[in-house]
């Protein structure tokens, strides 16, 4: 089957065009091997990365914005949701600091994403 | 009090404005924020798709905004947090507030204008219908949403598919919000395709093509129901109205460069960016003001506002330069970019050639989806060069390099930018 | 405890009639059903003081625009409140709008219109370069202004209540019966007033009201207006409020500027309209826009900041309803205040007391009558007294609404103020935080942590107007949820 994949890689967007039973011999349409790479992901694992805030204290805000390191799978994504929403942090935080570890086990991080 | 620079605005602009001019030996350099820390408008933006260009790398908004309020230790910038530009004048005075230091008359040497932009409101464009709350602009939820740690609602409709909407539609949702669906006036969506596909497809969010807000309905004070409708054009269409059950709309319908300072500075204003004129360096019309960032005019991309400010920035410590070495400025006449058929508008829109290095860097949007087209620099009927695009939408900023020779060439006539079909045979 | 005089309806008339009778020892209650004072046909109208040609000789209209024009800014003045006196304009078109002009200065002749003119239209362009050259001639009448309705009332709301006057808001009265001879006033959900007098000031309810004690004579009709509110850019196309000849609906669609600087167009009229109905539709904003264009080219629409719709009291009897009950002696309506309402209020409040004392409400002077409050308005001062206010109040060094330069310190004090406001619509009428271009946009999130932090308050409890109208729904993470 035909499949059209937007590639998420970058702000191009490229669509990204391919058999499902013969992805590798009929991809077309990216412009650089991270949407090759992309889009042949999408169609067996797809993954993503998510942003979020955590509650922290004493800081100039209530929240700190937070992120995964990497990426995560699709499926995975409400899940991770909830375990940063259980998460708690003190000023001071240096933006990379982990938060969190292996979240689920997925081996990826929760990092914060400013100084607070 | 006296500067020789001082930055209006710490958002992205005005960072990197200020730490370029710095680079470039300004002397003394102030950045006045008038939030109470400095990152603009990044500091809310917490998903992740910023700084490929700048860092090689996909940053949040905050990471970015972090990298360069760090680099910033050290370099002797000075930062006033919330202080407020009450006016401007042409003789580079900058009349200032804050809690701490009072009303402040500050001289400056030169000004970098990086204030940003402001969203398109409801009244805007004259949306009918109740006035109950639960109506926000996409922007004012993201930052209740993401700075104070409040939820604006629960059954969300978002009206606009710019990237600010796109954003806001998977925002709400992995916060347990139901976003019924983005409507979009135009029959293309103004934000990045990516994000049609991570922040709407991936939840199963509805995107409504020629659709708009019709009426709004409201139940004891909060929003109830909104009812949408198909659109000929602008025109909505009578019975084709569908009612969506929502308690909160969104509207992302637009930015608008916020210039009420350059205005009452005397500041001559381009109609069609509603930021200031400016020339290849970003100096508006008055001397030693330049202008940078949203505030003249609206960017897809952050690299790229941190690009154009790094511009301005330097500009304004060889102006300060020019300045203290006394150096003559040239009085030959800026020639004029003028806009062509397709075309939105340009920046800048003014050259004054003799002063362009190696090139000028033209960006500029066009005013419909566009498609094998050529875009064509003439001056007069001559046609300096012209340079083939397969196609060219109203939401993506373009970028037209023009070198000096082919600037030269136009021997003091103002060149035009425009768009020409390319015709393929067989058609 | 019986009250001498309860007033039902805090609009501009209650408001008025609230401040006239606390210059007196008598006890006054003034009773509204929102949140707010001016809530009503107050806060949604063209706010205009209007000279006073129109309203036909021997009627009560003409009787009392005049002299409410004249009150007007003397008391705008002592309350604090926005006022100008910049003139208008009556456009007229063809010929037949010429008879009309000439009827009404006929008309302004003869209820005491001051300095009146009829102009060519050359003069007329020579005076207002916008107006269309369509336009052949005008009635020109200097005494016409322009007022913030709403910080009026607030402002006479506010001299009321600092001088004993109470005042009930969220009381929804339901019924009206009698004891002993005093009125009882009951609303849902709330403890009973009793009264000796009743003032129905209920404006598009007062027929309601009257109903309450089996006064029939009259009734009320709701006529919706629709407007466009536009930018301070479009704020200076006009100095003068310019109408057009009216129509037996009103006075058509007038464009005018506003105190704070914008421009006003509007309204459409929309009688028979249901008395909760302040929506604004598409067809009746596209009218306003064609109909505005008669006037002027000069308009750009794409500036515009707000649409709102008001509804205006048309009564039955074509006149403003003034005077004691014929079912009630204690009973007096002030009803079917229709425009020119807003200009005659001021004269009428000081009549409608005259006739309570007249009737047995105590009319002694009150000896510690208090003067108004002023307000600080920080982007109106020079630059030393701004400087002078930081230093004494750092919190006027902060300025929270960007697009109107209002300091947090001006909302701090607009929460502390006589009336405390709870909403982030009641700062707005306040000191204008959020009236802006950007619609509270960037400073609706601040003003909201400041109202909640003044006030003690969960900030999920804020509101934007109205009872019910929340803004947050909780925390963020699947936090508190309301």
């Amino acid at each position: 089957m035909l499949k059209t994949i937007t590639c998420i890689r970058c702000p191009k967007g490229c669509l990204v065009t391919l058999d499902t039973d013969n992805p590798e011999g009929t991809i077309k349409g990216f412009s650089c091997p991270n949407g090759r790479e992309y889009a042949i992901n999408e169609l067996t694992h797809p993954m993503r990365t998510i942003s979020s805030t955590v509650e922290i204290r004493g800081g100039i805000h209530p929240r700190i914005p937070v992120k995964t390191n990497g990426d995560i799978p699709k499926e995975k994504i409400f899940e991770v949701m909830e375990e940063i929403n259980k998460i708690s942090v003190t000023s001071p935080v240096k933006c990379g600091d982990v938060l969190l570890h292996d979240v689920l086990g997925t081996g990826i991080d929760i990092v914060a994403c400013r100084d607070m | 009090m006296y500067y020789d620079l001082v930055v209006v605005g710490g958002g992205p602009a005005g960072l990197a404005a200020a730490e370029e001019a710095k680079k470039n030996g300004a002397g003394s350099v102030l950045i006045i924020e008038r939030d109470k820390e400095l990152g603009g408008i990044l500091n809310q933006c917490i998903h992740s798709g910023f700084g490929l260009h700048v860092f090689k790398e996909q940053l949040s908004g905050p990471e970015y905004a972090q990298r360069f309020i760090d680099r910033l230790d050290g370099t002797g910038i000075e930062v006033m947090t919330d202080t407020m530009v009450l006016a401007i004048t042409p003789q580079k005075e900058v009349y200032a507030i804050n809690e701490e230091k009072g009303y402040m008359k500050i001289d400056a040497g030169a000004i970098v204008l990086a204030m940003g932009c402001r969203e398109r409101t409801r009244g805007a464009i004259a949306i009918p219908g109740e006035r109950p709350s639960g109506i926000f602009t996409a922007g004012t939820a993201q930052r209740y949403i993401n700075m104070e740690g409040y939820m604006v609602g629960k059954k969300v409709l978002i009206l606009g598919s710019g990237d600010i909407g796109l954003i806001m539609a998977r925002r709400m949702t992995l916060e347990g919000a139901e976003v019924k669906a983005v409507v979009e006036l135009m029959p293309y969506s103004n934000g990045l395709k990516r994000n049609i596909a991570q922040c709407l497809d991936d939840y199963g969010i509805p995107l409504y093509l020629s659709h708009t807000v019709t009426d709004i309905i409201g139940e004891n004070g909060r929003l109830s129901k909104v009812i949408v409708s198909k659109v000929n054009g602008y025109d909505p269409i009578p019975g084709t109205e569908i009612e969506f059950d929502v308690d909160t709309l969104l509207l992302s319908v637009g930015l608008v460069p916020e210039n009420e300072l350059t205005r009452n500075a005397g500041i001559e204003i381009d109609k069609r960016t509603n930021g200031a004129v400016v020339d290849e360096n970003n100096m508006t019309s008055v001397e030693g003001i330049f202008s940078c960032g949203n505030v003249l005019h609206v960017h897809d991309l952050v690299d790229f506002v941190t690009h154009e400010s790094e511009r301005a920035g330097k500009a304004a410590a060889e102006y300060l330069k020019a300045k203290a070495e006394h150096r003559e400025e040239s009085a030959e006449k800026p020639i004029n970019l003028i806009n062509g058929e397709f075309i939105g508008y340009t920046v800048p829109q003014k050259v004054t050639v003799s002063k362009v290095d190696k090139f000028i860097e033209v960006l500029f949007r066009v005013r419909a989806v566009l498609n094998n087209v050529n875009v064509v620099v003439k001056a007069g009927d001559t046609v300096l060069m012209s340079k083939a695009h397969e196609q060219m939408l109203p939401a993506e900023m373009e970028k037209l390099i023009i070198p000096k020779k082919m600037l030269e060439m136009a021997n003091g006539k103002d060149i035009t930018i425009g768009i020409e079909k390319i015709e393929k045979e067989g058609e | 405890m019986v009250y001498d005089v309860a007033i039902i309806g805090a609009g501009i008339i209650g408001c008025g009639v609230a401040r006239e009778l606390s210059r007196f020892d008598c006890k006054t209650v003034l009773i509204d059903r929102e949140n707010d004072v001016a809530m009503g046909t107050t806060r949604a109208n063209s706010a205009i003081i209007h000279a006073g040609y129109d309203p036909e000789p021997g009627t009560l209209m003409a009787k009392y625009n005049v002299p409410g024009n004249k009150m007007a800014e003397e008391i705008c003045r002592e309350l604090d409140v926005p006022f100008r006196r910049c003139g208008s304009f009556v456009l007229a078109f063809d010929e037949n709008d010429m008879k009309t002009v000439r009827h009404l200065y006929e008309n302004g002749v003869a209820n005491g219109v001051p300095d009146m003119k009829i102009l060519s239209g050359d003069e007329v362009r020579a005076m207002e370069p916008n107006v269309s050259p369509e336009c052949v001639g005008a009635l020109y009448a200097p005494s016409a202004g322009i007022v913030n309705p709403w910080e009026m009332a607030l402002a006479m709301a506010e001299q009321a209540v600092e001088n004993g006057v109470d005042l009930k808001l969220c009381y929804d009265v339901t019924g009206i019966s009698k004891k002993d001879g005093n009125f009882v006033i009951s609303g849902k959900g709330k403890e009973d007033i009793e009264a000796k007098f009743v003032v129905n000031a209920a404006g598009v309810y007062s027929d309601d009201v009257a109903h309450m004690v089996g006064d029939n004579s009259f009734s009320i009709d709701a006529s919706r207006g629709q407007y466009y509110l536009l930018d301070k850019s479009q704020g200076k196309l006009f100095d003068h409020v310019m109408f057009q000849c009216p129509g037996p609906l009103g006075k058509g669609i007038l464009v005018a500027p506003t105190v704070h600087g914008n421009l006003i167009v509007g309204p459409d009229a929309n009688p028979g309209s249901d008395k909760e109905n302040v929506k604004t539709d598409r067809d009746g904003l596209n009218h306003v826009v064609a109909a505005s264009k008669r006037t002027t080219g000069a308009i750009n629409f794409r500036e515009n900041i707000r649409n709102f719709a008001g509804l205006r009291s048309q009564p039955s009897t074509g006149d403003f309803i003034m005077g004691f009950s014929e079912a009630d002696g204690h009973f007096m309506n002030v009803a079917g205040i229709k425009s020119p309402g807003l200009s005659a209020a001021p004269a009428i409040a000081l009549d409608v007391a005259k006739m309570l004392i007249e009737a047995g409400v105590p009319g002694a002077p009150r000896e510690d009558y208090k003067a108004p409050r002023k307000h600080i308005r920080f982007k109106e001062l020079s630059d030393e007294q701004k400087a002078a206010a930081i230093k004494t109040c750092p919190a006027y060094g902060r300025v929270i609404c960007r697009c109107e330069t209002i300091t947090e310190g001006e909302i701090v004090d607009a929460l502390h103020g006589v009336i405390v406001p709870r909403t982030l619509d009641g700062i707005k009428r306040r000191c204008n935080a959020g009236m802006g271009r950007c619609q509270g946009g960037f400073c609706g999130p601040k003003v909201l942590e400041i109202i909640a932090r003044e006030l003690n308050m969960n900030p999920v409890d804020v509101l934007l107007d109205k009872e019910g109208s929340y803004i947050l729904t909780g925390k963020t993470a699947k936090g508190e949820c309301r």
